[in-house]
């Protein structure tokens, strides 16, 4: 059995022309990165006073497990040529895709100093004495949200945009007195929508659909849902078609009208160059911030979460504070924990312990490493590349674009005389991917990612569509 | 073993000054958006990236990690991140978009079902969901699931989550969050007591969550009785994988009657901790609970290729997407690299580590006999005050003060990583705090960056961005 291993024995070692240390890289019969010697466990299990390691294992018999699992080991270049070899599978495309998940160009900056290992490998900041330098990091996070949102509390991150939906939904229920009704957009992502009912299906409240004109809040429509059943309105900017919302102030007047919170879902790009929350009366921040620091990641992300002051002893999550040391100097600590579930179990403002912190350190080296006319610079490109990209397609047979007749950021949405599935599995057998999101609707997102690409797909699109 | 960390100290009373600190650039906005649209200006840190270099690094070196040295953070395993499987997530084939049509992207899937393969054989599971973002998720999840079924089954009147006292604190958070009544129940010689089960189980019983072994170490001798228990009064049985790094290849949730469980691979299967996250917490079920998963699960076709499934009674999605995905694949490349042997060498040399280290050390571990992990009490000594000491020593201290059924807890947890030699030098520390007492408590730590930080003040007047800072 493995509890026996001994270093330096091995199954077969592939045959190799190199001198391979394979006690660390090869194939082992026991676990690559427990580096007890035959003698040292020997030693061990003497000071211990037991016979082998088996006889540690406190588990009855009719409870024990003696099948195999059937996972074979690999040295470490074998997983490595697997998965490549896996991940070859995947077809190249070039993407034009956003509907929620977004990246920008990451300096190598950000890979190299958040794989410091003191980073990466460390643990929640539960002794702040030793943990300073991430502290300082999530404090400097926290005002960077506090900076582009515009309101006074930012957490150290929720898991993604969806989640943290949800987290707002369950905060504006502790704060509001008979909350029954969520309101959404009729565009918001089905996905996103559907983590929200599970969220709010606990506190008995349900989620609503508001109408849109447009690619805007209709506000008329809005007005005749609300009422004093409802505890959050939640509006997104630019929204999942990609449109900036222009009626932001109406929405959180309505709002408020009926005592419920107004939240905005969006992302730290649009919110460089877009009118700050707060100034319209956004109660709650939430959204996706690894449109910065992270690459393309297969919808992984960074819950995004700001507020109010007043909410501070509701909000979910994490928070750093300055506080002193005893040397009187300036340190960071996480604070308020008495909302959390270590402390406060059932009562706790949410039950999310492990959180996206490595997440918020990337994002905060992109948005540092950007600077102010960097973080404007990439924002307003956002809004340039969409106009240019749709006047571009706007003038090919066939196509129609941008469907609303708005401000877009990022990515917009294409009219199309033929099937629009079709003209998209057209494009990605020449190479390219882009969203059919109606039977004769195409969306786009261009960014830098891709821009330099947005010649080619048009001159496809011309063929194609 | 002792070190100092680094520490930078500047007039003014600060240590490594704040990004805002050094530079606050005001930007006016300028834009081809109408005005009412944009805001006014933009102010933000704007460093060159030298600077922005030395900045970060030295707050890396301003932080403890697990090549710093011993993290025996009882509960969180912490285990060694292997370099390699950085470099697996770090692949350009594996940044692709979530809207990617699946045909498009079969490595993204294959790697998917391999990783919900094996953490199914790992864990006895049926079908594995990979969608949860981290532990808290997959509990979430799995009391959603529990919910399903029970309303699929007419018995959605099932009210009450039960939670032994020895629990982590985000599984009452979970099942309240889900919107059940949690009802905790007693210890007995820090197992469950069967009796206290029985009388809190009732046709309101929902499930039953269980850490095991628990969170002193034990393994619950008598889960085949507390899983009969709980099913015939109609209710699941959650596992709690916290602590899954104890059975590798000895025991199996699914075998013992467990019905839903999660895995914690930033745990077991050593993703990094990442100074809080990101971990991921998939969540496994039996076969009669699969239809109830999160949408969409992957599966193969009879052609082999691999395909998006929506299982019938879904309880909808936990993720925006699909989870955290460069998380999933550096778990896909421990697991492999492991194979059974490895993972079982892991539970094996993890339980013998924490053994060995509680027989080196003079505080008391009243509860036996554990595994991976113990808690040895502090007895008349503020554990709190014993961990701030311990970073004086060179190493990283305990998770303190819980659970509450030892007196003044030192949870304690090595992990497999550790050599005989380590070991020593923990035991060490542990030691020298004891043989010092409490006189040496007060003013400790020395040898970090930041001495002890007042932690009342900091919750008495938040101040949480650098704007509280400079108003």
């Amino acid at each position: 059995m493995a509890g026996e291993k001994t270093t330096g024995l091995f199954h077969d070692p592939p045959a190799s022309p190199w001198s391979i240390p394979w006690r660390r890289w090869g194939v082992t019969d026991g676990s690559p990165f427990a580096p007890h010697t035959a003698a040292e466990t020997s030693a061990m299990l003497d000071a211990i006073g037991a016979s082998d390691v088996e006889s540690l294992f406190d588990i009855p018999e009719t409870v024990r497990y003696d099948g195999e699992f059937g996972i074979e080991a690999h040295d470490e270049q074998g997983v490595r040529d697997s998965v490549a070899e896996t991940l070859g599978n995947n077809d190249d495309l070039i993407e034009f895709l956003g509907r929620g998940h977004y990246a920008h160009y990451v300096p190598s900056l950000v890979d190299h100093l958040a794989d410091r290992s003191e980073f990466l490998t460390s643990y929640t900041q539960y002794q702040p004495e030793v943990t300073q330098g991430f502290l300082q990091v999530l404090f400097e996070y926290q005002s960077m949200l506090v900076e582009l949102t515009g309101l006074a509390i930012a957490n150290a991150s929720m898991y993604d945009h969806a989640t943290a939906l949800g987290e707002a939904a369950l905060l504006a229920g502790r704060v509001g007195a008979t909350g029954e009704r969520v309101l959404v957009p009729d565009l918001i992502r089905a996905e996103r929508r559907r983590v929200l009912e599970n969220y709010v299906q606990g506190i008995g409240v349900e989620v609503a659909t508001y109408p849109t004109t447009d690619g805007n809040v209709d506000v008329e429509g809005l007005k005749a849902m609300a009422n004093d059943g409802v505890e959050l309105i939640y509006a997104e900017s630019p929204n999942t078609r990609g449109v900036i919302e222009e009626h932001l102030d109406a929405v959180a007047d309505i709002a408020h009208e009926h005592d419920a919170l107004s939240c905005l879902g969006t992302d730290p790009v649009a919110l460089a160059l877009l009118e700050r929350p707060a100034d319209v009366g956004i109660d709650i921040v939430i959204g996706d911030a690894a449109a910065l620091g992270l690459d393309t990641a297969y919808g992984m992300g960074l819950g995004m979460f700001a507020c109010h002051e007043e909410y501070l002893r509701q909000v979910p999550g994490r928070l750093v504070g300055a506080s002193e040391d005893s040397r009187g100097n300036r340190a960071y600590t996480l604070t308020l924990q008495t909302r959390e579930q270590h402390i406060r179990r059932e009562r706790a403002t949410s039950n999310i312990c492990t959180n996206q912190a490595w997440v918020a350190l990337r994002t905060a080296m992109h948005i540092a490493s950007l600077g102010a006319e960097g973080l404007l610079g990439l924002a307003e490109q956002c809004v340039d590349l969409p106009r240019t990209l749709a006047e571009r397609l706007n003038g090919i047979t066939g196509l129609q674009a941008p469907v609303h007749d708005r401000h877009h950021f990022r990515e917009f949405v294409a009219h199309t005389d033929q099937p629009a599935r079709a003209i998209a599995d057209d494009l990605a057998a020449e190479g390219f991917a882009v969203h059919a999101v109606d039977e004769h609707e195409l969306q786009l997102c261009v960014t830098d990612h891709n821009a330099h690409m947005m010649g080619d797909l048009v001159a496809e699109l011309e063929v194609l569509a | 073993m002792k070190y100092d960390q680094a520490r930078w100290d500047r007039e003014g009373d600060v240590y490594e000054p704040l990004l805002a600190e050094k530079d606050q650039t005001s930007v006016a906005v300028d834009s081809s958006l109408p005005d009412d649209l944009t805001r006014d200006e933009l102010t933000l840190p704007s460093l060159e990236e030298p600077e922005l270099a030395r900045h970060y690094t030295r707050l890396s070196q301003m932080n403890y990690g697990i090549e710093s040295g011993p993290y025996p953070l009882g509960s969180c395993t912490m285990k060694y991140n292997p370099k390699f499987t950085e470099d697996l997530a770090a692949n350009p084939k594996a940044a692709v978009h979530p809207d990617r049509e699946p045909e498009t992207i079969q490595g993204v899937l294959e790697l998917l079902y391999r990783l919900q393969d094996y953490l199914g054989r790992i864990g006895g599971m049926d079908a594995v969901t990979l969608q949860p973002a981290a532990g808290a998720a997959g509990e979430f999840t799995g009391i959603q699931i529990a919910r399903a079924y029970h309303d699929h089954n007419g018995e959605g009147h099932r009210s009450e989550i039960i939670v032994p006292d020895s629990a982590h604190g985000t599984n009452p958070a979970s099942a309240a969050m889900a919107g059940y009544d949690v009802v905790e129940i007693p210890s007995e010689e820090g197992r469950v007591d069967l009796d206290a089960l029985e009388a809190a189980l009732s046709d309101e019983t929902a499930a039953l969550m269980l850490t095991n072994p628990n969170t002193l170490g034990l393994f619950e001798r008598e889960i085949e009785a507390i899983a009969k228990l709980v099913h015939d009064a109609g209710g699941l049985l959650y596992y709690d994988g916290a602590n899954l790094n104890a059975l590798l290849g000895r025991a199996r949730p699914g075998d013992k009657g467990f019905d839903i469980m999660h895995y914690n691979v930033h745990k077991t299967f050593a993703t990094p901790h990442g100074g809080g996250g990101p971990g991921a917490g998939p969540v496994g079920v039996l076969d009669e609970l699969a239809e109830f998963l999160p949408e969409p699960v992957v599966r193969q076709d009879p052609d082999g290729r691999y395909e998006w499934h929506e299982p019938e009674h879904t309880i909808g999605k936990v993720h925006g997407f699909h989870g955290n995905w460069l998380v999933l694949i550096k778990a896909v490349g421990y697991i492999m690299r492991l194979g059974d042997a490895g993972l079982a060498d892991a539970s094996a040399k993890a339980i013998l580590n924490a053994n060995y280290l509680a027989e080196q050390i003079e505080y008391e571990v009243p509860y036996r006999p554990f595994h991976h992990e113990f808690v040895a009490s502090a007895g008349n000594q503020d554990a709190a005050e014993v961990a701030k000491r311990m970073l004086d020593h060179g190493v990283h201290p305990p998770t303190t003060k819980w659970p509450t059924l030892v007196e003044e807890a030192l949870m304690t947890e090595p992990t497999e990583i550790e050599t005989k030699a380590s070991l020593d030098e923990l035991a060490d520390a542990f030691n020298a705090v004891w043989e010092e007492g409490s006189e040496s408590f007060p003013d400790a730590p020395h040898r970090t960056t930041a001495g002890r930080i007042d932690q009342a003040s900091a919750a008495r007047n938040p101040r949480l961005s650098w704007q509280n800072l400079f108003e």
